[in-house]
């Protein structure tokens, strides 16, 4: 039965409807004569108190609510990549086909196209097992994602009765009808629906080992991330979030990734909408947009959407993780999503903790954060798939303290701080390598070691322990100048510096530069180490430090990163070879030992 | 909205408190409808519901309070929620902070209504700004392009000359080889008179007030009409833009007194404060304006938004600047110190940011549309003023003597770049092409190894040898 009842009260998003007696917590109702969409958040007597997902202007006490006996769910099945989202999974395309140029009200938009044929190829015949998670069969959703059909989570253990052959089918067709243990039939579809607030189940949790490539030299070579780990960026404005997210999203060796525009600006989706299709995935080789989803949920469209929009997010991307693909979901930004659920919390006169934030805000972050991870999916055939979550936080004033960043930090693995300073000093991305962290260092290291360089651990240790005696060093400098220094901590300053330039900067606007391979990564950081060990050596044989800082081979090697493609690996292999015979002219050929 | 009871509904006053008042006996108002608040001596004003249900609302007068009384006052609900009306006869006029006639002409003829608060411009629909402007500021064509569909404000403060700046931009702005102006539409929120008419002066004088639509509402006028007129200004300003497709540029000053009022506002109602007494709203309230700028996809005109702000005691890290910052592309910084050394423009460039230049850039130049050294010159300039900060920080502690030949260079440039670069007069209108002759003069006082954020091709084509070894 589902309720019925009328609108009492009305403050902004927040509406008060009595007569709801039969209305569930988190259950769907419709608001007000236009539909408007809504969600019970709390329920005293007959009164339900709901968020609506539009605009409320207009609206008037008296007006119908009615349930729909439905959590808020999305639709989950072949057609959702390369499409753009709002918060409450309708396509914006088909939003504005109805409404036009502008988001208006009362729109309906069906999920996922519910009448496009799709070329279905079965894997089950009759009498095999099926249960939550199975593969039923594969559709070809994109160039790049073999869409792997799914049997909804909840199907208890049955047996296939009758299984469609392969052909032309849409969603809505059945494909297999099951029977269970106790007779009960199911009919299975190329989609389901799953209510995002609730994780999907999956058969094991498995440690992140594998590393995340984002081709961002200074987060995979110094905070890497791992393939199902947690991970957020905070950052003043203006210290390139979403620059940084924009390239995680874009060059992330994932095969889905999701991209959520939570209460940020209008034109960053669009920038996304207008590069994407035409930026070439470099392990695939085709257009990112194949592999991306985005969903919209900007700054001046209604908060309560915002607040489900990271949970829409997050259950898509659980899906293809049971395909057994890997997904990287970023979130821009956590921050206002957290502002979100401060409003609600505000209208529901809820008593506040720290800032105005409800004192579940933690439990929130938390509950989402723990939805990431490596995980053997449900069903059969085996198979293995991933969420990466990554939150942009925007913390007030640029100031860590504050709730959300503090809370945040204590879910997630990865830190990658933004550093207002650098911003200011055009060093992008303005990723402080002093305050950053990650968790993932010594399980990744193995990848690295196995797959690019065996030394990779010890070069990565030598390379940062450089940076981090220059940040001693610094503090002197800033009261005694650094003429006060003898020449080998000169020396440490100046390859920091050139550490900084030529490795930690990277322009993500420039062809060459914006994705750097793993292989050419460890190239330049072996460079650079190797140019100090050489300049310690020639400082040590009498060769004056003047004539190390005007040594021709620095300019190249600092314009290494987008002078030297990522497929022109004897280039850099060449330039070491430079430096190497530099150094010997420079200090004279006897006094220097040639290093492999 | 529904048409429904309203309309002439004349209801009781419970309760006036602050900007507030509350209205018992209301069956059905609408959350956000309009109501006339009718005083004892028949004057009316306008007011608007903020909270309705339990038969009361709660609604706030936006030209305030004072004089009205619980016995006197009714309240007619209209029906509706706040509109203007809207036709290109706008151009040219002169209105009120609620979009009242101020210039002693009749009421403009609306072609259409449209509510005030607008719609959310689809995601989907918008096109990306790729447009130069050139302002011919050189600080600003140089290091901060300004984009057409770009929302980018000037953090000011008290006593700085922001709106000389925003001044000359609107007076000057045009994109390259278009030669097409732009209208103007001015909203002044809490401004002083002197500053208003300033505004209006410079527009009259350019010829530009034929194309120029101005709302005042000025520091003696009522403070919650204060919420209304940046709204007012942008509905008139999409009007232009996407129905008669002109390219309009909006300057809004000063988003500080809009967020006063706000607070004012949220006090009264009794909300739960977030930093310094603002609302938790503050950011999605400053986005339903801030977002109102851009482009859409086949549709000719577009927005650009100007929107000025005085941080308190120049702090960047107040919730307004600091909330604004999170929502415009960037924002035009101006810094005490330059402007105490006399610089105009004193834009503090190591704090400002223009967040649309770079895609914009990338796609102009692959198109031939712009030089391809714009970005790379600009991001050295940036680094080098950066690192010359940093110099004269040193040597003020250990003295020029500490410093090496290469740190003096740097020096050097930050005065060259400050005094040539950056100064530049009230009526002097440079091109892209001047910008970057002077950009590169200046930058030739480094050595070219310094030059690591240029590419070697443009080093050659465009490096001034005989500088560095002056």
């Amino acid at each position: 039965m589902v309720s019925k009842g009328k609108i009492e009260w009305i403050s902004g998003p927040a509406v008060k409807a009595s007569g709801m007696a039969a209305g569930k917590m988190y259950e769907v109702v419709q608001v007000g004569e236009e539909k408007l969409i809504g969600e019970i958040i709390k329920l005293t007597g007959d009164i339900a108190f709901v968020q609506v997902y539009e605009p409320t202007s207009g609206l008037r006490p008296g007006e119908p609510v009615t349930g729909t006996g439905q959590p808020l769910s999305v639709s989950l099945g072949p057609g959702m990549t390369g499409t753009i989202y709002d918060g409450l999974q309708r396509p914006l395309e088909v939003i504005a086909k109805k409404a036009g140029s502008f988001i208006t009200r009362g729109v309906t938009a069906d999920q996922i196209p519910f009448d496009k044929k799709w070329e279905f190829v079965p894997a089950l015949k009759k009498g095999d097992g099926v249960e939550g998670g199975t593969i039923l069969g594969d559709v070809q959703e994109t160039a790049l994602i073999d869409h792997k059909i799914l049997a909804p989570p909840n199907l208890p253990k049955s047996t296939v009765r009758e299984a469609a052959k392969g052909g032309k089918y849409d969603v809505q067709e059945n494909v297999v009808m099951a029977e269970d243990k106790s007779g009960k039939k199911h009919e299975l579809k190329l989609f389901h629906r799953w209510p995002v607030r609730i994780a999907r189940p999956n058969k094991e949790r498995l440690d992140p080992e594998l590393p995340l490539m984002t081709g961002q030299r200074v987060l995979d070579t110094f905070f890497p991330m791992a393939k199902g780990g947690t991970g957020a960026i905070p950052g003043g404005f203006g210290t390139g979030k979403t620059v940084t997210l924009h390239s995680v999203a874009k060059w992330a060796d994932a095969k889905v990734v999701f991209h959520i525009g939570c209460g940020e600006r209008g034109n960053e989706m669009t920038e996304v909408l207008t590069e994407f299709p035409e930026l070439i995935d470099p392990q695939s080789g085709r257009p990112l947009m194949e592999r991306t989803i985005l969903i919209a949920n900007v700054s001046n469209m209604p908060v309560a959407a915002r607040e489900a929009s990271i949970y829409t997010g997050v259950t898509m991307a659980e899906y293809y993780r049971d395909m057994g693909y890997d997904t990287v979901l970023v979130a821009d930004s956590t921050s206002r999503w957290a502002e979100a659920l401060r409003e609600i919390s505000g209208r529901l006169e809820e008593m506040p903790a720290e800032e105005g934030y409800p004192s579940y805000l933690a439990s929130r972050l938390a509950e989402f954060y723990e939805r990431a991870g490596r995980v053997a999916a449900q069903g059969t055939p085996e198979r293995f798939g991933s969420v990466t979550l990554v939150g942009a936080v925007s913390p007030a004033g640029a100031d860590f303290t504050e709730p959300v960043t503090s809370q945040t930090i204590r879910f997630v693995r990865t830190f990658w701080a933004l550093d207002t300073r650098l911003a200011y000093s055009r060093h992008y991305p303005a990723i402080n390598w002093m305050t950053s962290y990650s968790g993932y260092i010594e399980s990744v290291s193995n990848w690295w070691s196995a797959n690019v360089a065996k030394d990779w651990a010890r070069t990565r240790a030598d390379a940062y322990s450089i940076l981090q005696r220059e940040d001693a060093l610094k503090e002197i400098v800033r009261l005694l100048g650094p003429e006060a220094l003898p020449d080998e901590e000169k020396l440490i300053l100046e390859v920091a510096r050139m550490i900084q330039i030529g490795f930690l900067q990277q322009n993500a606007y420039d062809d060459t530069d914006a994705y750097c391979s793993p292989e050419k990564q460890v190239k330049m950081m072996k460079m650079f180490v190797a140019f100090h060990e050489e300049a310690l050596k020639a400082l040590k044989s009498g060769t004056t430090l003047a004539r190390i800082r005007s040594m021709q081979v620095i300019s190249k090697m600092l314009r290494s990163k987008f002078a030297i493609k990522n497929e022109e690996m004897d280039k850099m292999d060449a330039l070491v070879k430079e430096m190497m015979d530099e150094f010997k002219t420079i200090s004279g050929v006897q006094e220097v030992k040639v290093v492999e | 909205m529904s048409k429904a009871p309203s309309g002439l509904e004349y209801s009781k006053v419970a309760e006036i408190k602050g900007p507030l008042i509350v209205v018992d006996g209301v069956e059905k108002a609408a959350f956000d409808e309009l109501v006339e608040i009718e005083d004892d001596t028949g004057e009316r004003r306008l007011a608007s519901v903020l909270e309705t249900g339990f038969g009361r609302a709660v609604v706030q007068v936006f030209e305030g309070t004072s004089g009205l009384s619980v016995s006197g006052t009714r309240a007619k609900f209209l029906g509706r929620t706040m509109e203007l009306p809207v036709s290109d006869q706008l151009l040219g006029r002169v209105f009120d902070g609620l979009g009242r006639p101020l210039d002693g002409l009749p009421d403009p003829v609306g072609r259409e209504f449209r509510d005030v608060n607008g719609f959310p411009i689809n995601p989907e629909r918008r096109e990306y700004p790729t447009d130069l402007i050139q302002t011919g500021v050189s600080v600003i064509d140089g290091m901060l392009t300004l984009v057409r569909g770009q929302k980018l404000p000037i953090f000011s403060g008290a006593g700085m000359p922001h709106n000389k700046l925003a001044a000359q931009i609107a007076r000057q702005s045009t994109v390259v080889g278009e030669g097409e102006e732009f209208a103007v539409v001015f909203a002044a929120i809490g401004v002083q008179n002197g500053e208003a008419s300033f505004f209006r002066r410079t527009l009259e004088e350019s010829g530009a007030i034929r194309r120029s639509i101005l709302y005042l509402n000025l520091a003696d006028d009522p403070a919650i009409e204060r919420i209304i007129t940046p709204r007012v200004a942008l509905t008139a300003a999409e009007y232009l833009a996407y129905e008669l497709g002109t390219h309009v540029l909006v300057i809004i000053t000063d988003m500080t007194n809009y967020s006063e009022a706000l607070r004012e506002i949220s006090a009264a109602r009794e909300e739960v404060p977030g930093r310094k007494g603002f609302p938790g709203y503050l950011y999605t309230d400053l986005a339903t304006i801030y977002e109102r700028a851009g482009r859409i996809k086949q549709k000719k005109g577009s927005i650009t938004q100007m929107p000025i702000l005085s941080m308190p005691s120049d702090d960047v890290t107040h919730p307004i600047p600091d909330l604004t910052g999170y929502i415009t592309e960037g924002q035009i910084f101006l810094g005490r110190e330059l402007f105490r050394k006399g610089i105009y423009p004193p834009v503090y460039v190591l704090s400002s940011l223009s967040r649309l230049m770079g895609p914009a850039l990338g796609y102009v130049i692959k198109q031939g549309k712009a030089r391809a050294d714009h970005q790379m010159a600009g991001n050295q300039l940036y680094n080098a003023y950066a690192r010359a900060q940093e110099l004269r920080a040193l040597a003020e502690i250990v003295g020029k003597s500490g410093l090496t030949s290469s740190d003096l260079k740097y020096l050097k440039f930050g005065d060259e770049f400050e005094q040539r670069y950056l100064k530049q007069g009230y009526d002097e209108n440079r091109t892209f092409d001047e910008t970057l002759r002077i950009g590169w003069d200046v930058l030739s006082i480094l050595p070219e190894s310094e030059l690591t954020n240029i590419k070697e091709e443009f080093i050659q084509k465009y490096y001034v040898k005989t500088r560095s070894s002056d």
